[in-house]
């Protein structure tokens, strides 16, 4: 039982990472003010590219790279329309998902059932084979630890620096921001670009680490899962870490629980952590100041400087 | 790029038919078997006149498929049939295939674009084009169509499908024999016939050589999710599963359960190169000789309509090499595979009992194609309660 335990937790963990880097990324950029729903797009791209990087040169590390590298890429389009242009932030954002959609087929095509060597899990001398604790904390792939320390590093950057503060005062009030003199376009940019970054390791660890292969649309809605993660999180990093696990967990469990032939519709599990989404914000919506605190007041609207 | 990969692609071909050769579950001497009729049938036809004017105008036959031919899978197993025409009838006949047809409206205007296009033999490979062929068939009375898994027949329109299961029962033998926790975790797609028919004789091959073998479902009802199929694996060996099996069309569940050195097979092609030291066969999907007889009938006008429903005896369905296990257990699949093949034994053979113990197929009985068809229980022993 303890090892059942054990397993499940460890196939939860793998589950919610994926969800973790494109959620920490949307946080962000949902943070400077910016609404962008190309997320799913940019994790196929991210998810294609970066296996046929690994694919071509045989290192899924440089594979990684590319992941994370064509993510900032597709979400610098988005930018350009939406900071510069000026277009609207909701439609850009999904045909950015449309259109990722339809470029990583195509750019997929020809890696369609190729393999290649996934980044294995580390494995410490002794610590990764203490009993519980070892596999639990010591026996997963570097992606997982890495996502981890990004979402701490968010975590700390928003609540504890100074650049935290100006990312979050732009999003809150850009107008002000820009009178006190912050390139608020600028700061945008970056947002949206670590966005793309973070959405692109999210797409390359499924194609390169949880299953590596390429499959047209193989994300199969994370994106969105992500996006629906930074809602029911409230804005707030820490919160993203529990929702990723329930929501990467959730499927695990439904299908332990089928597996354990315990009866539970399987429909029924898996539309539980939108149920969760949707209470969630109702009961943050019930709280005026609980909004104020959290969801970046100029979420989704574009900003002219004025001169 | 295009070029490399149908290079790549007749490649495997090529290994497939060794593989054929190394294992001798039979396709190969049906194939040459059919590769004799078929020559004798164009010399013959050919020394009628019959396509005198074969050259300047070729038939043209046209494939829809649901996914991409390289998925590795259903569609990949379909193309090879394609292949097969184009190699052996090359000289009469063109082909042409649409794939990522989604089942739906565009199937229809998909479909009607063949024909319009003088397609003269068209192939829909999915179980959901079965009303837009029928409609298009409709409009097109001189064209002939072949639809897969279907169940409705029309004047022009022929359906067939294969005999999995058989494959399925040897499987099943194969997992008993080398399953040392005795729980095996089987993946399936959605509670259809087709599906509960697989894990019914996965069941009953295994109970075969031990009687208290269980076998844990998973639904994910879905035929392609990479991410999700390989969840389900991973969750059926935390729960104990030693031997994973799947109905659904990605390699992901192989590769997560090589990764962990866990035992396994592949479905619809071989899918060897995704699980080196862990795939101990798979079951073959061989649709060439259908597609080849079926053009052949077109071109000497004798096709006609029916339903038609093929095993291991005439190749439809083959085993990939029995490969990661002693080779008694090998000689023993081989031997299932065989008499099942020769049509001496019937993976539905009695007595069965369904989960509450009621007999369904009597001693000495086999189950008749209309049970198998509609399938809707499952035999005793199979650890799940099926989803209505």
């Amino acid at each position: 039982m303890t090892e059942l335990i054990i397993a499940s937790m460890m196939t939860m963990m793998t589950a919610a990472t994926p969800l973790m880097f494109a959620a920490t990324g949307e946080l962000i950029c949902e943070r400077s003010g910016v609404l962008n729903l190309g997320v799913e797009g940019m994790m196929l791209i991210g998810a294609v590219f970066g296996f046929a990087t690994a694919a071509v040169t045989g290192n899924a590390s440089l594979g990684l790279l590319a992941a994370g590298a064509s993510g900032i890429l597709a979400s610098l389009i988005f930018a350009f329309l939406t900071l510069t242009m000026l277009s609207n932030q909701v439609a850009t954002g999904l045909a950015l998902t449309i259109f990722g959609t339809g470029l990583s087929a195509l750019v997929g095509f020809d890696y369609v059932g190729e393999t290649i060597d996934r980044i294995a899990a580390i494995h410490l001398p002794v610590l990764s084979d203490l009993p519980v604790v070892g596999p639990l904390l010591f026996g997963h792939d570097p992606l997982v630890y890495l996502s981890f320390i990004l979402l701490i590093g968010v975590a700390l950057f928003l609540n504890r620096s100074r650049w935290g503060m100006i990312l979050k005062a732009v999003g809150d009030s850009d107008v002000s921001a820009h009178a006190i003199g912050y390139p608020v376009v600028l700061i945008r940019y970056a947002a949206v670009a670590f966005g793309g970054l973070m959405a692109g390791l999210g797409g390359g660890y499924l194609s390169l680490v949880y299953t590596p292969l390429w499959a047209e649309n193989m994300t199969a809605g994370r994106g969105w899962i992500a996006l629906a993660l930074v809602v029911f999180a409230s804005w707030r990093p820490e919160r993203v870490l529990f929702g990723a696990i329930l929501f990467g967990g959730i499927t695990i469990l439904q299908l332990n629980a089928q597996a354990a032939g315990l009866g539970i519709p399987a429909a029924f599990m898996s539309m539980l952590p939108y149920i969760a989404t949707i209470v969630v914000l109702v009961l943050i919506s019930r709280d005026v100041v609980r909004i104020r605190l959290n969801a970046p007041a100029c979420l989704g609207r574009p900003f002219r400087a004025e001169r | 790029m295009h070029q490399r990969v149908w290079a790549a692609r007749s490649g495997q071909n090529d290994n497939r038919s060794k593989d054929f050769t190394l294992t001798n579950t039979g396709g190969n001497t049906d194939m040459k078997k059919l590769l004799k009729l078929t020559t004798v049938m164009l010399t013959v036809l050919l020394s009628l006149g019959a396509v005198t004017q074969a050259s300047a105008d070729k038939l043209k036959v046209g494939f829809i498929y649901i996914g991409p031919p390289g998925d590795h899978g259903w569609t990949y197993a379909h193309d090879q049939g394609r292949l097969m025409i184009d190699n052996m009838l090359g000289d009469h006949v063109e082909t042409t295939f649409v794939e990522g047809v989604p089942e739906g409206p565009d199937a229809d205007r998909a479909i009607a674009k063949l024909a319009e296009t003088g397609h003269k033999l068209i192939f829909t490979t999915s179980f959901g084009y079965m009303e837009p062929t029928l409609k298009v068939a409709k409009r097109f009375p001189d064209v002939k169509f072949e639809h897969a898994t279907g169940y409705k027949q029309a004047d022009n329109v022929s359906t067939y499908s294969a005999r999995f299961y058989e494959g399925r029962y040897v499987q099943g033998q194969i997992a008993a024999k080398i399953s040392k926790s005795g729980v095996i975790g089987y993946i399936a797609s959605f509670p259809i016939p087709e599906v509960v028919r697989g894990i019914n004789a996965f069941m009953l091959g295994a109970q075969s050589i031990n009687p208290d073998m269980k076998v844990k479902v998973v639904w994910v009802y879905s035929w392609f999710d990479p991410p999700k199929e390989a969840d389900a694996a991973k969750v059926l060996m935390d729960q104990g599963a030693d031997i994973i099996t799947q109905h659904t069309d990605s390699t992901a569940a192989l590769q997560a359960a090589a990764e962990r050195g866990i035992y396994a097979f592949g479905q619809a092609s071989d899918m060897i190169q995704f699980a080196q030291d862990t795939q101990l066969t798979a079951i073959l999907d061989n649709w060439g000789p259908y597609y080849v007889k079926r053009t052949v009938d077109v071109l000497m006008g004798t096709w006609s309509s029916g339903d038609t429903w093929d095993g291991m005896g005439p190749g439809m369905v083959g085993m990939a090499p029995f490969t990661n296990m002693p080779s008694d257990i090998a000689m023993m699949a081989r031997e299932t595979a065989e008499s099942i093949r020769t049509g001496a034994f019937h993976p539905f053979t009695g007595p069965i009992n369904n989960q509450a113990g009621e007999e369904v197929v009597a001693a000495g009985e086999t189950a008749d194609d209309g049970m198998l068809a509609g399938m809707n229980f499952y035999v005793k022993g199979v650890d799940d309660k099926l989803p209505q």
